[in-house]
C-alpha cells in the first residue's frame, strides 16, 4: 500500500547519502564534517514536512485515535461500582464469597449510605444495568431500592422528631454541624465528600457552599458530620439551594441516631444543641439498634441472594476482565475465569464464522476480479473507459439499494427461483433457498466489495509491459506458460493489495449481514453493533472489537512475514 | 450539568416553565421519531397545528428513534444533546431513564388533564410505565397472514399456535430476531399458562423449554430486525405468516389492498412515546414541554388515529377516534384496543424484560446461531 512505501522511500535516500560519506573525513563549506551537516539538512526538512501535515495529524489524532482508544479503554474500565457504592465494597472486602451466608449487618449499614447518595444523585439505576450483564435480576433490584431506601429507620426518624421538632428544623442542624462561626473547621472532610460526590457524578463539584462541617462536631459525631457534608454538597451543588434552608435527608438522620447508639461520650461536649443531643441519646438507648440487613430483605429478599453480593465482590475493581472474558464465551467465577454455560456461548463461534466467511469472500473476489481486470488493462483505451464506468457504477450506488436488491434477486419467489422455475429447472415446490443464510451474504458481499478488488489489480496490470509475454511468446513459451510465469507474478502485488483491502473491509462489515444474513450468515460486528444501541453493554462492545482489532493486526503481520507488504500495490 | 438532570425537572423548573409559557421559549425544536408513516400521523396530528399556534417556531425532524439510546448516550457524553423530545417505545424509555439520560417527569404538572377534569395520571392510568416516560399510543406485535395461501378447505389461523402448525398451514414464517413476545408465544403454545408464562419464563428449565419449541418450527422461519420486513416478506409472498407492528399489516391491507388477513389472537401491546433528555438547556426545555403539553392532551392524541392504526393511550381519547383521514374507514375495528380483537392479549412486561433481557437474549442468539 502507498501508506508505508513512503517512509521506506525516504529511508533509503538517506541510507544512501550516508553510504557516500562513509568513505572519507568529507568537511562540508562551513567546516563541519558532511555526514552531520547532511543530518542536519535532513532533519530539518523532515521538521519541515511533519510541520506540513501536522495539522492533519492532529486532527486524526484528535477525531480518530482518541475516540478509538477511550472506546477500547471501555473494554477494561468498571470504576462505576467502587465510585457508586465505595463504602460497601470497602466493608465487603471482608465477607467470603463461598459461603452461603449473606454478608453480614455492617455491610447493609453501608450500603444503606452508598444507596441513599446514589439515589439522590439517580446513578443507583446506572449501576444497576451495569451489574445486570453479569447477574440478570439486578437492575430491577437496584431501581426499586432506589425508591425505598429512604423508608429504612423511619420510626426512629419519627421518634427524633417527636422527641424534639429541633430535629426537623434546618437552621438548627445548620448551626449544630457547622460549630456556629467561629468554630474550628474541618475542611478535609469537605474535601473528601466533594471528592467521593465528583466521582459518583462525573460533574464537578467545586467551589463554596457555605458551609464546613464543625471540628468538634466532626470527631464527636462522624458518620453524622460527612453524611451532612455530602447533603449540603449535593443540595448546593445539584440542587443550587441554600444548606441551612433545607431540612436534612434521611440518611442523615440515620447517622446521627447510629452515632448516638455507639455510645457517644457526650459529657465532654458543651456547645450548640448539647441538650438535644442528650435528650435524643437518652431516648435511643431504650430502643433496639436499627437492623439494616433486615430492612434491605423485607425491602427485596434479592438482598439476601449470596449470587448478587459475589457479583458485587467480583466487579468491585476498577479495572475488570470481565468484559474480555465474556467476549471469548467466559466469565469470571469465584476462582477465577471459568467458561460459560453452554447454551450462552456463540462469540468464539462468530469470530471463527466472520473470518472464515471473509476469506471466503476475499477469494470469491479475487477469481471474479481477475478476468475483469485483466480486460480492463488489455482493451483499448475507448472500450476500457466504458467498462471502468460499469465497475465504478454499483460504486456509486447506495450499499442499502444494491443489497435489497440482492434480496429480490435471490429470494424463494425471487427472479433468480422464478427463472429457475420457468425454465423448468427447478420444481416449483422446491425453489432454492439462497437467501437469509450464508451463501446470500457471501453472494452480496462479494458483489459489493469486487470494486475493491478489481481497481487495485487494473492498476497494477496496466502497469505491466505487453512486451513481456510477447519476449516469453517469442521464445517459445505456450500461452498458458507465458501467462503463469511471466504475467501472473508481476500482477500477484495488485492481487495482495486488492486481498488486503477486501478482507478488512469484509471483517468488519455490519449491515449486508444484518440484512441478508439471516442466523447463519451473520458476523461478529452485528453483535458489536447490538451490544452498542439496544443491549448498551459498551464495554463488552469495546472487548469485541478489541479482539476483531488484534485479530486484523495478527492477520497483517503474517500477511508481512509470509508475502511482505512490499509486495503490496495500489498503482 | 448532568446532575441537575431529574432533580429540577421534577420540581421547580417544570413549574416555572409552565408557567413562563410563550416567554423564553427556543425557537427551533428538534424531534426524534422513527419515520415513515408513524411520523407523519404525529406531524399531522400534532407538530403542524402546534407550528402552526407558534408563528417562527421551526420544527427539525430527525429519524433516529431506532438508534436513539444509544445516540442519546454518546451526546450525553460529548455534552452535547441536540435533541429536545425524543419518541422512543416504552422498554427504551425505561433503559434511558435508568440510565439518567431521560428527564423525570411528573404527569400531572407536566400533561394536560382530560377534558372532563380527570388528572393526567388517571388517564394515562397503567401505561404510565417509567417515571421519564409520556405514552402516546398502544401498538402491538401480532401476526399478518396471506390469505390465498390458506390450504383449501381449512379454516384461517385465529389462534397463535396455528404459527407452530406447518402440517395444516403449510409455508414459512417470519418472527423478529429477538427473544422477546416469542418466547412468551412459544410457552403459550407449549401449554404454559398465560399468567404463569413470566414465572416460567425465569427459570433455566422455562427458557429451554421455550427455545425448544422455538427450535420445531426454526426451519421455516425467516427471522426479521426491521419493521418493514414482514409486510414485505408478506406482498412478497415468501412467507405464509408473520409477526410484525399491528399499523404495519394495516397499511399492507388497507393501504396496499393486498391478500393479507390480521390474526390478532395472544397480539402483545407495547407502547411508544415522548421523552425529553435530560439537562437541556431552560430555553429549551421550556419549548419541548409547552410542546409535550399540546402534543399529548386528549384531542391530538385521538387525533392521530386518523392516520395510523395505533390506540391512543389516553382513555379520554378513545371515545375520540374516528374516521381514516384519507380512506375514510372507521380506525376503530382496526385498533388493537378493539373488544372483537382484543380478546386474547398480553402487555409486554418491562420490569421483566429489563433483568432478562441480556441473559436469554445471549441464550437465544446462541440458540438461533447453532
Amino acid at each position: 500500500m502507498r501508506g508505508p512505501l513512503i517512509p521506506q522511500k525516504e529511508i533509503t535516500n538517506g541510507d544512501k547519502m550516508s553510504d557516500t560519506t562513509d568513505t572519507g573525513r568529507v568537511l562540508a563549506a562551513d567546516g563541519t564534517p558532511l555526514k552531520r551537516s547532511l543530518n542536519r539538512a535532513l532533519r530539518r526538512q523532515k521538521l519541515r514536512a511533519l510541520g506540513l501535515i501536522a495539522p492533519l495529524l492532529i486532527f486524526v489524532l484528535v477525531t480518530f485515535i482518541a475516540p478509538i482508544a477511550d472506546m477500547l479503554f471501555r473494554s477494561v474500565e468498571n470504576q462505576i461500582v467502587s465510585n457508586t457504592l465505595p463504602g460497601t465494597v470497602q466493608q465487603l472486602e471482608a465477607w467470603d464469597g463461598i459461603s452461603d451466608e449473606a454478608p453480614d449487618e455492617a455491610v447493609y449499614e453501608a450500603l444503606y449510605y452508598d444507596m441513599f447518595l446514589a439515589a439522590e444523585a439517580k446513578e443507583h439505576t446506572r449501576l444497576g444495568t451495569r451489574l445486570n450483564y453479569e447477574e440478570t435480576g439486578v437492575s430491577s433490584l437496584f431501581r426499586s431500592s432506589g425508591r425505598s431506601v429512604d423508608d429504612i429507620g423511619e420510626d426512629y426518624i419519627d421518634a427524633l422528631e417527636d422527641l424534639n421538632e429541633a430535629w426537623e428544623d434546618e437552621s438548627f442542624w445548620y448551626t449544630l454541624m457547622s460549630g456556629g462561626e467561629d468554630a474550628a473547621k474541618n475542611s478535609g472532610l469537605l474535601e473528601e465528600e466533594r471528592d467521593r460526590l465528583a466521582s459518583l457524578t462525573s460533574d464537578d463539584f467545586g467551589g463554596d457552599i457555605g458551609f464546613v462541617p464543625g471540628q468538634e462536631m466532626s470527631d464527636l459525631l462522624p458518620n453524622t458530620a460527612r453524611a451532612y457534608t455530602s447533603f449540603a454538597l449535593f443540595t448546593v451543588i445539584a440542587d443550587e439551594d441554600v444548606v441551612a434552608e433545607e431540612e436534612p435527608w434521611e440518611a442523615v438522620k440515620i447517622a446521627l441516631v447510629q452515632d448516638l447508639k455507639r455510645g457517644v461520650d457526650l459529657a465532654g461536649y458543651s456547645g450548640f444543641g448539647a441538650d438535644e443531643l442528650r435528650a435524643a441519646q437518652d431516648m435511643l438507648a431504650e430502643q433496639p439498634d436499627i437492623a439494616f440487613k433486615e430492612a434491605f430483605l423485607e425491602m427485596d429478599e434479592d438482598w439476601g441472594d449470596t449470587d448478587n453480593w459475589r457479583t458485587i465482590q467480583v466487579y468491585s475493581p476498577p479495572f475488570t476482565t470481565g468484559y474480555f472474558l465474556n467476549a471469548i464465551d467466559m466469565q469470571k467465577g469465584t476462582d477465577g475465569p471459568e467458561a460459560r454455560p453452554d447454551n450462552q456461548q456463540i462469540y468464539i463461534m462468530l469470530f471463527k464464522r466472520t473470518l472464515f466467511m471473509s476469506l471466503m469472500i476475499t477469494g470469491s473476489c479475487i477469481l471474479l476480479a481477475y478476468p475483469v481486470a485483466y480486460l480492463l488493462s488489455n482493451l483499448p483505451m475507448r472500450s476500457a473507459n466504458l467498462l471502468m464506468i460499469l465497475v465504478l457504477l454499483p460504486f456509486w450506488t447506495s450499499l442499502l439499494v444494491r443489497t435489497s436488491a440482492w434480496k429480490v434477486m435471490l429470494q424463494q419467489q425471487g427472479v433468480i427461483n422464478d427463472t429457475l422455475v420457468w425454465l423448468g429447472l427447478v420444481d416449483d415446490a422446491s425453489r432454492l433457498i439462497m437467501i437469509n443464510n450464508q451463501f446470500g451474504t457471501i453472494v452480496a458481499m462479494t458483489h459489493i466489495l469486487l470494486p475493491f478488488m478489481i481497481l487495485p489489480m487494473y492498476s497494477v496490470m496496466s502497469t505491466i509491459p505487453p512486451s513481456y509475454v510477447r519476449a516469453a511468446r517469442s521464445l517459445g513459451a505456450t500461452n498458458w506458460t507465458s501467462f503463469w510465469r511471466v504475467y501472473f507474478p508481476q500482477s500477484v502485488p495488485g492481487i495482495g493489495a486488492g486481498s488486503i483491502l477486501v478482507f478488512i473491509l469484509a471483517i468488519g462489515y455490519y449491515i449486508t449481514p444484518e440484512i441478508v444474513g439471516g442466523t447463519t450468515g451473520t458476523f461478529i460486528s452485528n453483535r458489536i453493533a447490538y451490544h452498542i444501541s439496544s443491549s448498551l453493554n459498551w464495554g463488552l462492545a469495546a472487548a469485541l472489537g478489541s479482539i476483531l482489532l488484534a485479530a486484523v493486526l495478527i492477520l497483517y503481520w503474517a500477511y508481512d512475514k509470509i508475502v511482505g507488504i512490499d509486495n503490496v500495490k495500489l498503482g | 450539568m448532568k446532575l441537575t438532570k431529574t432533580l429540577m425537572a421534577t420540581t421547580a423548573l417544570t413549574v416555572t416553565a409552565v408557567a413562563a409559557h410563550a416567554e423564553d421559549m427556543a425557537d427551533s425544536m428538534t424531534l426524534v421519531s422513527w419515520g415513515g408513516a408513524y411520523q407523519d400521523s404525529q406531524q399531522n396530528a400534532y407538530a403542524e397545528p402546534y407550528k402552526e399556534m407558534n408563528d417562527g417556531l421551526e420544527v427539525v425532524w430527525d429519524e433516529s428513534s431506532n438508534e436513539a439510546v444509544a445516540k442519546l448516550r454518546a451526546m450525553d457524553e460529548a455534552g452535547n444533546v441536540t435533541w429536545d423530545v425524543v419518541d422512543v417505545v416504552a422498554a427504551d424509555a425505561m433503559r434511558l431513564c435508568d440510565e439518567g439520560l431521560a428527564m423525570e417527569i411528573d404527569p400531572d404538572e407536566v400533561l394536560a388533564p382530560a377534558p372532563d377534569g380527570t388528572s393526567a395520571e388517571d388517564d394515562f392510568g397503567d401505561l404510565l410505565v417509567s417515571d421519564c416516560f409520556i405514552p402516546q399510543i398502544v401498538y402491538s406485535t401480532t401476526f399478518g397472514y396471506r390469505t390465498d395461501m390458506v390450504p383449501e378447505g381449512v379454516d384461517a389461523p385465529d389462534e397463535i399456535c396455528d404459527v407452530w402448525d406447518t402440517e395444516t398451514y403449510p409455508g414459512k414464517r417470519s418472527l423478529e430476531k429477538r427473544p422477546i413476545n416469542n418466547m412468551e408465544w412459544a410457552l403459550l403454545c407449549d401449554g404454559v399458562a398465560k399468567d404463569e408464562v413470566y414465572d416460567v419464563l425465569a427459570t433455566e428449565e422455562g427458557q429451554q423449554q421455550a427455545l425448544d419449541k422455538l427450535d420445531e418450527i426454526k426451519d421455516d422461519v425467516i427471522w426479521w430486525s426491521a419493521g418493514a420486513d414482514t409486510p414485505q416478506l408478506l406482498a412478497d409472498g415468501e412467507v405464509f405468516m408473520g409477526s410484525t407492528y399491528n399499523g404495519r399489516l394495516f397499511s399492507v391491507i388497507e393501504e396496499q389492498d393486498q391478500p393479507v388477513a390480521m390474526m390478532w389472537d395472544a397480539q402483545v401491546f407495547d407502547l411508544d412515546g415522548w421523552i425529553i433528555p435530560a439537562n437541556l438547556p431552560e430555553e429549551r426545555l421550556a419549548r419541548a414541554l409547552d410542546f409535550i403539553y399540546f402534543a399529548t392532551d386528549t384531542q391530538r392524541l385521538a387525533d392521530q388515529a386518523k392516520y395510523i392504526s395505533y390506540g391512543p393511550a389516553r382513555a379520554s381519547s378513545a371515545p375520540l377516534v374516528g374516521q381514516h383521514a384519507d380512506l375514510g374507514i372507521d380506525m376503530a375495528p382496526h385498533m388493537p384496543t378493539d373488544p372483537e380483537n382484543a380478546k386474547n392479549t398480553f402487555l409486554y412486561n418491562y420490569e421483566f424484560w429489563a433483568d432478562y433481557r441480556d441473559d436469554i437474549d445471549a441464550k437465544f442468539q446462541a440458540w438461533l446461531a447453532q
